[in-house]
C-alpha cells in the first residue's frame, strides 16, 4: 500500500524543523519512528503533503534525571525506555510498560513523543504518563509551553498539540522515596492492542498511602485518569480493602465497549482486577 | 529524491519518490527479493531487514528514510565462504516449512546472537515475537536460532 504523494524534508535542527512547521502548518505532519504515522498513511487516514522527518535532528534522544524530574527525549524508542537504568531503577511504571508496547520490532522505531502525540486510547504511554502525572514540552518557532499530559490526551487520536509545534520533551515528577509502580497488561497475543491495561503509580507515607495514580488503556475514547480511585488511596490503609474499593471505582471510570477482544462488562471486570493486582504490586514494591 | 544506501555492504544509489516504503526499494530498484511483502501493516515481519544491524519492518518504514544508513537482508547473510551459521542452522534443524517468513526469522535471530551469544529458549521466543510463521513451524525456529548462537560461538573469533 503506498500512501499519497507528499514532499519529504529531512532537518537537521529543532528550529529548521519548526520553521518549516510554521509555513506548512495543517499541511504538515511529522514524521518519528513512523509506526503509527506510516500505516494511517497507507490507509490514506492521514494525507499530509509535507512530510517532516525528525529522525536525524540531534538532542532529541536523551533520558536524564535532575531538579526533581526525569527528563525523556520525544525520539527516545520504545526499546530504549524498556533498557534505560534509570528508568528501571526509579521508574516502576515505565519500566514495566515500555516492554510490553507493540513487539520487538515496532519498539525499535516506535518514539515516546510520537506514541503520545498519536493520542491512542489504546497506546500504553498515555496511561502511563497519566498514572505518573507526566506534562509535555511543545515548542514552535517562537514559544515554548509545559502542557499536563491530561491536557494533551484530549480525545481519540486528537492531542492538544498545535500545527505548527513539535512535542520535544516528557517530564515525569521523580517518584518518592516509598513508591512502587505497575503496568498490566491483558492482550491476545503480542502486537496486539490491550483488551485492558492499567498503569499503577503508588506512594507511602508514613504507613498511608500519599499520592496514588491509576490510569486505564483500551477502556475509552482516551486513556483514562481514574480520579475517584485515586482519591480513595490517598490517606488510606494499604491493604486489600482500599485497593479493592479503588479498583471497584476504576472499573467504574472506564467506559468500555464490546468489540472481538471481548465484551464491555468483561473488560470492566479486567479493569478492576488489573487495577487491584495492579496496586498490592506496587504496594509490595514500595515496601520493599 | 536520490538516495544513496549501503545494502549488504555495497553502496547503492536509485532515485525514488518520498512515499516509496523501504521495501519496495529494495525489491524493486535494488532487486532483491528476499524481503517479503507478507501483510502489509506492521503485524508480520516478513519484511523485516536490518537497519544499521537493527530489526526493522521495511513496509513501515520509507525508503529515503534509509539514505545514508546500512541495510542488511536475507541475501547479505551467505559470504563466499558459504552459508551463514544462521543458514545453515535453519536448513539443519527443520527450521522452515514454506520459507514465507524465513527471511525475517534470521534476520532477526542473527540480530538476537549479536547481542546475546546464548539465548535461552524465552529469550528466542521474546526475540521473535514480531514475527509471524503461518506454517507455526516456530518450535523448530527456536532451535534452529539457538543451534546457531552454538555453532557461531564454537568459529573462531568473530567468525
Amino acid at each position: 500500500m503506498l500512501p499519497s504523494s507528499f514532499e519529504y524534508h529531512r532537518p537537521t535542527t529543532l528550529d529548521e524543523a519548526l520553521s518549516l512547521l510554521a509555513t506548512h502548518g495543517e499541511d504538515a505532519k511529522v514524521l518519528a519512528g513512523g509506526q503509527s504515522l506510516i500505516p494511517i498513511m497507507k490507509l490514506r487516514f492521514a494525507t499530509p503533503g509535507q512530510l517532516i522527518d525528525i529522525n536525524r535532528i540531534e538532542g532529541l534522544d536523551g533520558i536524564e534525571e535532575g531538579d526533581g524530574s526525569l527528563r525523556i527525549g520525544a525520539l527516545v524508542r520504545h526499546n530504549h525506555l524498556a533498557a534505560n537504568d534509570i528508568i528501571n531503577a526509579r521508574y516502576p511504571t515505565i519500566a514495566k510498560a515500555a516492554p510490553q508496547i507493540a513487539d520487538p520490532l515496532v519498539r525499535n522505531l516506535g518514539t515516546i513523543g510520537g506514541s503520545l502525540t498519536h493520542a491512542d486510547p489504546s497506546g500504553d504511554l498515555g496511561s502511563v504518563m497519566l498514572a505518573l502525572g507526566a506534562s509535555v514540552i511543545l515548542k514552535s518557532s517562537t514559544a515554548e509551553r509545559e502542557v499536563p499530559i491530561g491536557e494533551f490526551l484530549v480525545d481519540t487520536f486528537q492531542s492538544s498539540i498545535a500545527p505548527n509545534e513539535i512535542l520535544t520533551e516528557i517530564r515525569v515528577p521523580a517518584p518518592a522515596v516509598r513508591s512502587g509502580g505497575a503496568y498490566l497488561k491483558l492482550e491476545r497475543k503480542v502486537g496486539d492492542y490491550a483488551t485492558v491495561a492499567a498503569a499503577i503509580y503508588l506512594e507511602l507515607n508514613n504507613g498511608s498511602i500519599g499520592r496514588a495514580g491509576i490510569a486505564l488503556t483500551s477502556v475509552g475514547l482516551t486513556n483514562i485518569k481514574a480520579t475517584a480511585a485515586e482519591a480513595s488511596l490517598a490517606g488510606a490503609t494499604p491493604g486489600d480493602a482500599a485497593f479493592a474499593e479503588a479498583g471497584r471505582l476504576a472499573a467504574e471510570a472506564s467506559s468500555p465497549v464490546a468489540d472481538v477482544r471481548g465484551s464491555a462488562e468483561y473488560k470492566r471486570h479486567m479493569v478492576d482486577v488489573y487495577v487491584r493486582r495492579g496496586l498490592a504490586s506496587a504496594f509490595e514494591m514500595a515496601g520493599a | 529524491m536520490k538516495v544513496k544506501v549501503n545494502v549488504n555492504g555495497t553502496e547503492r544509489s536509485a532515485d525514488v519518490e518520498p512515499r516509496q516504503l523501504l521495501v519496495h526499494l529494495i525489491r524493486e530498484e535494488f532487486e532483491l527479493t528476499g524481503t517479503h511483502i507478507g501483510c502489509d501493516t506492521t503485524s508480520c515481519g516478513a519484511c523485516t531487514v536490518l537497519l544499521d544491524g537493527v530489526p526493522v519492518k521495511s513496509c513501515t518504514m520509507f525508503g529515503v528514510q534509509a539514505d545514508g544508513r546500512s541495510v542488511t537482508t536475507v541475501e547479505g547473510l551467505a559470504t563466499a565462504a558459504g552459508l551463514d551459521p544462521i543458514q545453515a542452522a535453519f536448513k539443519e534443524e527443520h527450521g522452515l516449512q514454506c520459507g514465507f517468513c524465513t527471511p525475517g526469522m534470521m534476520l532477526v535471530g542473527s540480530a538476537l546472537i549479536a547481542e546475546n551469544p546464548d539465548p535461552t529458549d524465552d529469550d528466542v521466543r521474546w526475540a521473535i515475537s514480531g514475527q509471524i510463521c503461518r506454517c507455526t513451524g516456530y518450535t523448530n525456529i527456536v532451535k534452529a536460532i539457538q543451534a546457531a548462537a552454538k555453532a557461531k560461538a564454537s568459529l573462531p573469533a568473530n567468525a
